[in-house]
């Protein structure tokens, strides 16, 4: 028996996300008094497999096979479950991400098991209960959902878990479980990824942007401070809406939700939807020349003035503080 | 093409969040409650897809008779008609079973789903479905396009997305970008009334979950204010204080 993490690469390397997700189960492997084993699916390098041992897995099961070179969702799906059911593993974790969304579902029906998405902490496990606590109302809450089965399948949300280094040995063991022809119905044909870009659901630093900045020919000040910071951009509806930012830049209740160690708002009034999404960033910074915008109340830090003047201030005051940092 | 698309009843997105005295309900006292605004992206797309006599499209939803306004606001939209599976949507498990039963003796070309509901948020029950009907699933989608006996998807993935091929019959979650949402006109309002809403009773299934009980986020400090000339203070204090850069 050991607890089983999935851990998600993107063109072979491990990102800090799938990091976290081996130190939460590193650690609920410990509440449990058992070990961590990890399951890697697709090309990744010996070197990248044993980076896992640091994070506290002591076995990696590693799967590589021409036909799971590409997120092929019910074969990798059939793999997670039938390496959870040799190992004996009755608690299984993955990352909330887009990938993990689409396979965790598929796991649960697989292995009849209760499944807490959204995952912001450690279980609660007591007496015979393992509860979970995840954010629900699309930010504006948390639900705290005991799971009742006896196979327990745990997504988590990315920022929620700090990377926390258990030096393990990690043992490499090659997993050749046969795959179904009925499993490989999908063909992924193409898979682009803007590696120059930090994707907004990772990222710790985020600079987001509303209706305040009045077009988007003004986004080049927002793309510059985010440079500058090494943040993530981001905006709120109504400019998605109206076309100036791709809809993935969308943060609130009906885009994603981010959770950021910092969130700076340049020119977002703060509706309930919008803060619904930002609720869990850690801090929050207001630029707003309305010193009544209702994002002031739930910020650390405000500042009533002028994005235009603002924002090209604080860039500068980023690069001074990083220069000599 | 039969489609069928399953419709979720959600509090409107402007509601503030409450739970009842001891934490362990959602206060629906007061509440206005919606089509799921991702559920209407698939619905819009659905109708687009069987427009022409191309196909048909059913809507589904597993709840209680207060949802009605809600499938018949879908009806109106577009859908030619509708089915109510009759239990509380306890859990994405549950809701996926019910559906998974109905679509299984109903033989669709394709299933849609809002990428999730803006209440729970799990976007547990499209992946769900697919797994109950061992056909492929599609998560997060920002495109569809039908091409014979196929579709091609975008998917959104960090940072990019990923373009795909799938043969029909499959289910897949929508997001913003696969169609524009539909306003229902006079005459969707008008012939909705009489569209065919069938009620079946639910299925049983094993519990596997259960919400416990409901927090809502700590209340942040006072705000920090400063002047538009505090920048450098500003970069201090998230240095110092705030420890985030």
């Amino acid at each position: 028996m050991s607890v089983l993490v999935y851990v998600e690469n993107a063109e072979g390397k491990f990102k800090k996300s799938t990091f976290e997700v081996v130190s939460y189960a590193k650690a609920v492997s410990g509440l449990l008094n058992t070990d961590l084993t990890a399951i890697s699916i697709g090309d990744v390098s010996q070197d990248e497999l044993s980076a896992l041992g640091k994070y506290g897995a002591s076995k990696v099961l590693n799967v590589t096979s021409d036909k799971l070179k590409t997120f092929v969702i019910q074969a990798y799906a059939s793999v997670i479950s039938e390496a959870a059911k040799n190992e004996g593993s009755d608690v299984l974790i993955l990352a909330n991400s887009f990938s993990g969304k689409g396979l965790a579902p598929r796991l649960a029906v697989k292995l009849q098991a209760g499944l807490a998405d959204s995952a912001v902490e450690l279980p609660t496990i007591e007496n015979n209960s393992f509860s979970v606590k995840k954010t629900a109302f699309s930010g504006k809450a948390f639900a705290h959902v005991e799971l009742n089965s006896k196979n327990k399948i745990v997504a988590l949300n990315p920022n929620s878990y700090p990377l926390t280094e258990n030096l393990a040995d990690a043992k490499i063991e090659d997993f050749k479980p046969e795959i179904k022809e009925s499993d490989l119905r999908i063909t992924v044909t193409d898979v682009i990824r803007a590696t120059d870009k930090i994707a907004l659901p990772d990222a710790e630093l985020v600079v987001s942007a509303g209706r305040g900045l009045k077009g988007p020919e003004n986004w080049s000040m927002v793309e510059e401070l985010a440079e500058a910071l090494g943040a993530a951009t981001a905006c709120s509806k109504p400019v998605s809406d109206a076309g100036w930012r791709p809809h993935e830049e969308h943060v609130g209740q009906t885009g994603i939700a981010v959770s950021p160690n910092l969130y700076i708002a340049i020119g977002i009034s703060g509706a309930i939807q919008h803060l619904a999404g930002v609720s869990s960033s850690k801090t929050i910074v207001v630029i707003n020349k309305d010193p009544e915008a209702p994002f002031f109340k739930v910020a650390d830090y405000g500042i009533v003035g002028d994005a235009f003047e603002v924002v090209p201030k604080l860039t500068e005051a980023v690069k001074a503080y990083k220069s000599h940092s | 093409m039969k489609i069928l698309v399953c419709v979720s009843n959600v509090p409107d997105t402007t509601t503030k969040i409450t739970f009842n005295s001891d934490k362990t309900q959602f206060n629906t006292t007061g509440v206005q409650f919606i089509l799921n605004p991702y559920d209407e992206i698939a619905l819009a797309r659905a109708i687009e897809l069987s427009e022409g006599g191309k196909g048909t499209v059913t809507i589904i939803h597993v709840g209680e008779a207060s949802s009605d306004p809600t499938i018949r606001k879908a009806l109106a939209i577009g859908a030619d008609d509708a089915v109510r599976i009759n239990a509380a949507p306890r859990d994405a498990y549950f809701v996926s079973f019910q559906i998974a039963e109905y679509a299984r003796a109903n033989d669709f070309d394709l299933i849609l789903t809002g990428r999730e509901s803006i209440d729970y948020n799990g976007s547990q029950v499209g992946a769900m479905i697919g797994e109950f009907l061992d056909i492929p699933s599609v998560s997060i989608i920002k495109k569809l396009e039908a091409d014979g006996n196929s579709a091609r998807i975008e998917r959104e993935i960090e940072g990019g997305k990923e373009v795909l091929n799938v043969n029909f019959p499959f289910i897949a979650s929508c997001a913003e970008g696969v169609a524009e949402p539909k306003i229902p006109n006079m005459r969707g309002i008008m012939s909705a009334r009489t569209k065919p809403l069938e009620v079946l009773e639910a299925s049983d299934i094993e519990k596997v979950v259960t919400f416990k009980s409901y927090t809502t986020p700590a209340p942040r400090g006072s705000v920090t204010m400063l002047t538009s000339d505090e920048t450098e203070k500003l970069i201090n204090l998230l240095h110092t204080e705030a420890k985030v850069i």
